[in-house]
């Protein structure tokens, strides 16, 4: 077994590993909301969460007050539904484990069904684009993907618009299954979208799940990984670009709960600007049972300029000797001014040699999206952030 | 013909700590053509010169002139320097992950030529000039620097050279980190570019081994954060003989 445990903090962040007051896995979950206290900012799970900004989704004072609006292109071999709450597949992939997960699921009122059946690949990707409410509104929804025994896709989710949402998305495998899901928030400048996101993996199935963060005023995404038989795969990849003011949250959990399991978990984050903020949790809890488990998880933030902060928590929790490997690290630096230097010194201007920097630093992440699509519009998406603060 | 002139150039290097002095009065004056040894001790403040010619951050002129053709460098930022036709091979290149050293040559050329070379006419130069190297074509692909070793670094520095063509070239150490076929490989590739540009060298070494390669037409002995003393060819063999004792000591008192 090795375990590895590598952290590097600097100036603009502050970066620790933690173990929090009682395990990870006895955190409280529940369908119903009333079942939860209202946070007030301080609790763990919560204390970086700007609360006042949350526009009441947290206290029950948030009435749904607009609709989410879909519109899909699936690919020809899968099936996109919309169904009522009381469609006995919801739920399946895991409880929601925050006030806030529990307000949206105790409040929506369509959910959306996206299905690859059995032994079927998909031949396309298929795309579901999400609006938001509107300026003003609130909205909570609910969304599934299920992956059926053997099924191979690639799904995007795009979250697009203004307004203020919270949902629950469950990607649910089967066995054997293998999903490549992409979640993209990529919000106008006054949304709210806080996100609890379920990944739930039969017996050796495989999930890429990849989350981008670009838009909105307060995003917070909540992905949790459970496996329901050994030899589940799942790899959980981020990409972040908070600008001046932007909350970008993500905390993740992955539970080994049972053996022969993997996990990795690379999010990389780049911040400019006044007031921009990311936080990144990383839960890993490798249970007593779950031998034979192989994780690493790894954050790297980019602070690009002066007032930006990033904070980041690895946190790796072992209840058995028996894993194949451990380990997890986390960084966040400025920009490299001997890497600019470099650049510059071969002819290159200043604003190009920061361009390049940061594609590099991207780059990483980038190589491991697939979906050609889906990889060019995020550099498409990086190029235009950077081009708007020219940086 | 074209001039580098430095003329009591002083610097700083300024650290979280503060500024201290590095540099104390250096003048040099190289021309097209010329190649200029400067050897001494280590810490003596070779590097910050070479740093401070190309204009480094941490670095901070505090009084005198550099010129490049009469035009105040000092006043260039990093690239402009680079583009008016400085180059600097340097002791440690960084490392600049997730840049591929293809994409890197390319803006380069680009930004130092003015437009960007043909792209036929470019993949064919970089593959001659790697070949003179001995740097294989895989190198391309991977990230500036990251993982290379030692030598390998300092080929590539070289290199650039080849590729962006400068009129005067700082060769910051390029010797160390090399074997004896990597240095010769290295030695041809830089005197082959001697003799095909109207270029001025600037070689800055600690050992004299590099000199039976590239040989210099002036040798100056760097102390104590300035050239103490100058010379021919015969000045090397004499440190190869008698070391930098002397001139540790008489800059020391220099500087009092
Ligand atoms: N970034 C820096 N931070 C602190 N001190 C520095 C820095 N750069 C240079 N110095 C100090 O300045 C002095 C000169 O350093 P420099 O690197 O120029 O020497 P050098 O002659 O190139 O030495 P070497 O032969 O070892 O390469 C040394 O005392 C060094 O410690
Ligand atoms: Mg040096």
């Amino acid at each position: 077994m090795t375990v590895t445990d590598d952290n590097v903090a600097s100036t603009a962040a502050a970066a620790e590993a933690t173990v929090p007051a009682a395990s990870r896995g006895e955190r409280f979950s529940s369908y119903d909301v009333e079942a939860f206290e209202v946070p007030s900012g301080r609790e763990e799970n919560w204390r970086f969460t700007p609360m006042k900004r949350l526009r009441g989704l947290h206290d029950g004072s948030a009435p749904a007050t607009g609709e989410i609006e879909i519109d899909a292109e699936p690919a020809p071999e899968v099936r996109v539904e919309t169904v009522g709450r009381d469609d006995e597949r919801i739920g399946a992939a895991g409880r929601p484990s925050d006030r806030i997960a529990a307000q949206a699921y105790s409040s929506f009122e369509k959910a959306t069904l996206v299905t690859v059946p059995t032994e079927t690949k998909a031949s396309a990707p298929t795309v579901v684009r999400l609006h938001g409410p509107g300026e003003g509104k609130t909205a909570y929804g609910h969304v599934q993907v299920r992956a059926e025994a053997f099924a191979e896709a690639a799904i995007v989710l795009d979250h697009v618009g203004s307004g203020t949402y919270a949902d629950n998305v469950e990607f649910v495998l089967g066995d054997g299954a293998q999903l490549t899901v992409v979640s993209v928030q990529d919000w106008a400048d006054d949304a709210v979208h806080v996100s609890e996101q379920h990944l739930r993996l039969g017996r050796d199935a495989k999930l890429k799940h990849i989350v981008v963060t670009l838009g909105g005023d307060l995003v917070r995404v909540s992905p949790t990984a459970t496996f329901a038989e050994p030899g589940g795969d799942v790899e959980m990849l981020g990409l972040h670009f908070a600008d001046a003011g932007q909350h970008q949250e993500h905390r993740l959990f992955v539970d080994h709960a049972v053996p022969h399991c993997k996990s990795n978990v690379l999010y990389k984050g780049a911040l400019q600007g006044d007031g921009a903020h990311s936080v990144w949790i990383g839960d890993v809890l490798i249970r007593a049972a779950a031998e034979a488990t192989e994780t690493f998880e790894l954050n790297r933030n980019l602070v690009l300029t002066e007032g930006a902060r990033a904070d980041s928590v690895p946190n790796l929790e072992i209840e058995t000797g028996e894993i194949t490997g451990a380990g997890h690290a986390s960084a966040t630096g400025r920009f490299d001014d001997e890497q600019l230097f470099y650049l510059q010194s071969r002819g290159i201007a200043e604003e190009q040699a920061r361009r390049l920097v940061v594609r590099g630093f991207f780059h990483e992440i980038l190589m491991k999206i697939d979906i050609p699509e889906v990889r060019e519009r995020l550099e498409a998406a990086i190029e235009a952030e950077l081009q708007a603060v020219g940086v | 013909m074209s001039s580098l002139e430095i003329k009591d150039l002083h610097a700083d290097v300024v650290t979280d700590e503060g500024s201290k002095e590095i540099l104390k009065g250096v003048n040099l004056t190289i021309r097209s053509g010329e190649t200029h040894a400067i050897m001494g001790p280590n810490g003596s403040g070779k590097s910050t010169l070479s740093y401070a010619i190309a204009g480094h951050p941490k670095y901070e002129v505090t009084s005198g002139e550099v010129l490049l053709d009469g035009e105040n460098v000092l006043e260039m930022s990093v690239d402009e320097r680079a583009r008016a036709g400085l180059f600097l091979a340097m002791q440690y290149p960084v490392e600049v992950p997730g840049v591929s050293m293809s994409n890197f040559l390319r803006s380069a050329a680009t930004a130092v030529r003015g437009e960007a070379p043909k792209i036929r006419h470019w993949v064919k130069e970089v593959k001659e000039e790697m070949g003179k190297l001995d740097i294989s074509a895989e190198f391309a692909e991977r990230s500036v620097n990251e993982g290379f070793s030692g030598g390998e670094k300092k080929r590539h520095e070289i290199l650039q050279m080849a590729l962006l063509k400068p009129k005067f070239a700082v060769l910051d150490e390029t010797d160390s980190g090399l074997d004896v076929d990597a240095l010769r490989v290295v030695s041809e590739a830089v005197n082959e570019y001697k003799a095909n540009n109207e270029v001025g060298v600037m070689l800055i070494t600690h050992y004299t081994r590099i000199l039976k390669h590239i040989h210099p037409d002036f040798v100056h002995v760097f102390a104590g954060g300035r050239i103490v003393e100058s010379g021919g060819k015969e000045l090397a063999d004499q440190l190869e003989e008698s070391g930098y004792v002397g001139y540790i000591g008489k800059a020391e008192a220099a500087a009092v």
